[in-house]
């Protein structure tokens, strides 16, 4: 049901395609139309809202999740294409309890009305776990494409470094 | 071992003066956010991820144009897209259209016969599927006329401009046959006799865009009709109470028929105050009996709010030694096709045209212009950043004329401590000391400390009137543990209010933080608040919840003194305990003691009303202001245009940090959105009235790559507001003269003065290759006088 900006016509005849990808670790059966999009059937088919739709054309970084391990904007992949994939969303990352990333988020004051955090948490944890030590030029670069109008950048640089200080106290 | 939020605010504190000792407990300390965990954890239920089983899915029909005649709507073949439940027009809707708003009762449902600005709906298609309904959508022919609308200023007060507003909806006014909303005038002193006195006159032209809020969550509605006739709405809206006044006028219905749920606004920056298309799906909703859904697209979000843009000519007077003599000012806002809330931003901004400053005499005028665009409605700030944006730069301007620096000029004009800058009959003086903030602005940037070549400094002033009049209460309840309940219609929408009703309720009932909840958002449980806005909570609600705290207390006091015989009068309740002729006794167990083995609990209430003043052009006098000092170092690329902020200091008059990790939060987020209208953003229409950068692909906002290279947030307390123990509202100080500051560093650095907003790369590049090209045809011939050896003159274009 997320507003999708760009629509091509006679999208009511699009036929229903059976999709089946790992998401969070289980396997899940969704059947959706071709043109929906993963974050729609992220959060309207497997019932995981917390990935977030602002711009849905790749520009916000609010639906980001991982594919395959890898950060990408929701938005911007076809649910069929991830038949057979591995997602990781936010409430995936958070299954046991906040992380360690999710508390210094709120230590740091990172989180203020929260719309584009959950895509902020799980592109910090995509920086951090392919740069264990990132400096702030590449924390900012590697965020860069989440978009925050409350503005708490300076607040998410301060997370994101303590999270890695953390990290490698471990 | 100190937490991080504490290590964060020693780093702050060790900026200047250690703070002052905070009121008790949990107040004043850097409490985390209320609700924080599920914001982080995707738990976090924002109004599109509410679920409604069997409800229907709306879409708006528009037509591409910014105005024009609609001659007919042909929905045949929409009805017949499988799935189609409704196609409504204005036809199907009450005759006379019903109509809303908060300033002037001009909005429609639906586009009734006329489409007023781009975006304006004129009809909704309601389907099984979201699918069906957009579908549907594009298949509702609408055979429309464009009308030569009015986009601009200068489009909009031509002779024989076309009419946004019909004359008929302001029947008998001054000003119904034109495109003249309403106007305001300020007056002091005598602006001629001070030109006598005056040495030197700066008159110039100021530009400030129109500019979107692109909340992150783009928000919506949804409408659903309960058994008894009426309805329940969620809407992310600031002001609940507000939109279910606006549904139960507009239905006809009694305010208990019409619930509204607000959920958490995913930024709110004043774009979901006013209602806009919940009437609409209310409408629907009663038509269908069904449950109506529409979640907007953040294309259809820009359509729905945005900033008034601004023109200002100014003439402003120095004396030899930069005292400013007087300042008049001609303000036009261009506001959108309904009026919305911007008649009042034009008013309250206008108020503040002549700043925090001591001039003899000021004139200004401002207008509130309609134009056939998005209605314009509260943005941050409220009409203070594009007043600030003229005034700063000329006080910079004079001061160069005059040699002083922006430093300077500001020392000698700001006003002190209940001094007046504002004279007349609805005069307003300080309430706070102004010059700490400046002075702790100038140390925290190094200011007058050398900088290399190519780099500039700007400090700036800024003021904002806060909130003026208005009810806000609150219910507090003290439950038989010891826990307790708060009840505040404050939308928590980024800002934390519920963090800080937590953290007072903690101190005043003497009750663990975690066992203080907070109910708000919903207006069948949770009593009146008049409105999320002008930073008013802090001081308005949070007074209530103090004051149903003491209510609870004295309760607590009186039902102790009944249960044990104690005498009352022996008997003196405090923030967290009851003391009695044995000793202080913590309230909790004080409350159990009162109840006695049949339980129970203690209810109080709390008000704090500020009654307006009926011939105040504000309503009344404010509250409080926001006052705020930014000063800003840029690099400029001379290649470019391109600016590189090395450090951004923003200081606030903060009153008392109820809860210090906010403040910066807030402080910074609203330095770095002053950054996005100074230097990037700005909404541009095409010649029939659209939105050319519609969508986040073409309107750039700061990312975190904008942000400055060190960005400083610092505070004044001085305990001086009329909140909770001293404490003001400060979410907007740090935009206001964001602008100023950084037209004044980017003179200083490059040489080139700039008047319209934003500073783009192309701006600056342009500005600097124009000065670069006049100096050449001077010849070798010298400049004005350089205040910084290393530096190109500054060019006044």
């Amino acid at each position: 049901m997320t507003s999708t900006a760009r629509i091509p016509d006679h999208l009511d005849d699009d036929p229903l395609e059976t999709v089946t990808l790992t998401v969070n670790g289980s396997q899940r059966t969704v059947a959706v139309p071709t043109h929906r999009t993963l974050l729609d059937g992220l959060r309207d088919e497997v019932g995981l809202p917390g990935t977030k739709s602002c711009c849905a054309e790749g520009e916000c970084g609010a639906c980001t999740v991982l594919l395959d391990g890898r950060a990408v904007n929701s938005c911007l992949v076809l649910c069929v294409e991830a038949e057979g994939h591995e997602v990781t969303t936010v409430e995936g990352l958070s299954a046991d309890g906040l992380t360690d990333l999710q508390e210094e988020f709120l230590n740091a004051g990172a989180v203020q009305c929260g719309f584009c955090i959950p895509g902020q948490v799980v592109s910090a944890e995509y920086l951090l776990r392919t740069n264990p030590d990132p400096d702030e030029a590449q924390i900012r670069e590697a965020l860069s494409g989440n978009l925050c109008r409350c503005a708490g950048y300076q607040r998410i640089v301060r997370a994101v470094q303590a999270t890695a200080a953390r990290r490698s106290e471990r | 071992m100190t937490t991080a939020p504490e290590r964060a605010i020693e780093q702050r504190d060790a900026l200047g003066e250690p703070s002052d000792p905070y009121p008790q407990g949990q107040v004043g300390r850097p409490v985390l956010r209320y609700g924080g965990g599920d914001r982080t954890s995707g738990a976090q239920r924002f109004v599109a991820d509410l679920r409604f089983p069997g409800s229907l899915q709306v879409a708006l029909v528009t037509v591409p144009v910014g105005c024009a005649d609609v001659l007919g709507i042909d929905a045949t073949a929409a009805r017949a897209v499988p799935g189609v439940v409704d196609v409504v027009t204005a036809a199907d809707l009450p005759s006379p259209m019903p109509r809303f708003g908060v300033s002037h009762t001009d909005r429609p449902v639906l586009a009734d016969g006329r489409v007023n600005y781009h975006g304006e709906p004129v009809a909704a298609v309601v389907a099984e599927t979201l699918d069906a309904a957009q579908v549907a959508a594009r298949a509702v022919r609408v055979d429309f006329r464009e009308l030569p609308g009015v986009y601009t200023l200068d489009d909009a007060l031509a002779p024989g401009a076309h009419r946004v507003q019909d004359p008929s909806l302001r029947p008998g006014h001054a000003l119904a046959d034109s495109n003249v909303l309403e106007e305001a005038h300020y007056t002091w002193g005598d602006v001629e006799a001070e030109e006598a006195r005056t040495e030197v006159v700066v008159e110039e032209t100021y530009t400030f865009p129109m500019v979107t809020h692109f909340p992150i969550e783009p928000g919506g509605t949804v409408a659903v009709p309960t058994d008894a006739g009426g309805l329940d709405v969620y809407s992310p809206v600031q002001h609940p109470y507000l939109l279910q006044r606006t549904l139960a006028s507009v239905l006809g219905l009694p305010l208990n028929q019409v619930r509204v749920f607000a959920p958490d606004p995913g930024g709110g920056f004043g774009g979901k105050q006013n209602p806009k298309l919940e009437p609409l799906l209310a409408f629907l909703a009663l038509r269908t009996r069904r449950t109506c859904r529409l979640v907007l697209s953040l294309e259809e979000t820009f359509q729905s709010m945005r900033r008034a843009g601004c023109r200002i000519a100014a003439r402003t007077g120095f004396a030899a030694d930069g005292a400013l003599t007087f300042h008049s000012v001609d303000a036009d806002f261009l506001i959108g096709a309904y009026a919305d809330v911007a008649p009042r931003v034009m008013g309250k901004g206008s108020y503040v045209a002549a700043g925090p400053y001591r001039i003899p005499g000021v004139r200004i005028d401002a207008r509130a212009v309609m134009t056939n665009t998005t209605p314009s409605t509260a943005f941050r700030g409220f009409g203070s950043p594009q007043v600030s944006w003229a005034l700063e730069s000329q006080l910079d301007a004079g001061a160069r004329r005059l040699g002083l620096d922006g430093l300077e000029v500001r020392r000698r004009n700001l006003v002190a401590k209940g001094e007046a800058f504002v004279r007349g009959e609805s005069a307003a003086a300080a309430d706070g000391e102004w010059h700490q903030s400046l002075e702790k602005a100038a140390e925290l940037i190094g200011w007058g400390t050398p900088l290399p070549p190519g780099r500039g400094r700007g400090i700036a002033v800024g003021i904002k009137p806060g909130a003026t009049s208005g009810l806000s209460q609150s219910l507090v309840r003290l439950l038989a543990d010891g826990s307790a309940i708060v009840y505040a219609g404050t939308s928590d929408m980024g800002q934390g209010a519920r963090t800080l009703w937590q953290q007072i309720v903690a101190d005043e009932l003497g009750a663990p933080l975690d066992q203080v909840s907070v109910v708000s958002g919903d207006t069948g449980t949770v009593p009146f608040d008049l409105q999320t806005s002008a930073s008013r909570s802090t001081v308005f609600m949070g007074s209530a919840v103090l004051e149903a705290c003491k209510d609870v207390r004295q309760r607590v006091l009186a039902l102790y003194a009944e249960s044990t015989g104690v005498p009352p009068e022996q008997l003196e309740e405090r923030p967290g305990v009851l003391v009695t002729p044995d000793g202080e006794l913590g309230l909790p167990e004080a409350a159990r003691v009162a109840l006695g083995s049949l339980r129970g609990e203690f209810m109080g209430q709390g008000t704090r009303r500020l009654r307006g003043k009926g011939k105040h052009p504000l309503g009344g006098d404010a509250a409080f202001y926001e006052f705020n000092a930014t000063a800003i170092e840029v690099e400029v690329d001379r290649e470019t245009g391109e600016l590189l902020l090395t450090r951004h200091v923003t200081v606030s008059d903060v009153g008392t940090e109820l809860n210090p990790l906010q403040v910066v939060s807030q402080d910074e987020g609203a330095a770095i959105m002053g950054l996005g209208h100074s230097q990037m953003e700005q909404l541009l229409l095409d010649e029939h009235g659209r939105i050319r950068n519609l969508g986040a692909l073409d309107y750039r906002i700061p990312t975190f790559k904008d942000v400055p290279v060190e960005l400083v947030s610092a505070a004044v307390e001085n305990h001086d507001g009329p909140g909770p123990y001293g404490s003001k509202g400060i979410s907007e100080g740090a935009l206001l003269c964001t602008a100023g500051a950084l037209g004044a560093a980017v003179a200083d650095a490059a040489g080139v003065v700039i008047r319209d907003l934003p500073l783009t790369p192309e701006r600056v590049w342009a500005a600097i290759q124009a000065a670069e090209a006049a100096e050449q045809d001077a010849g070798s011939a010298e400049g004005p006088a350089r205040h910084h050896p290393h530096r190109s003159p500054v060019t006044e274009e």
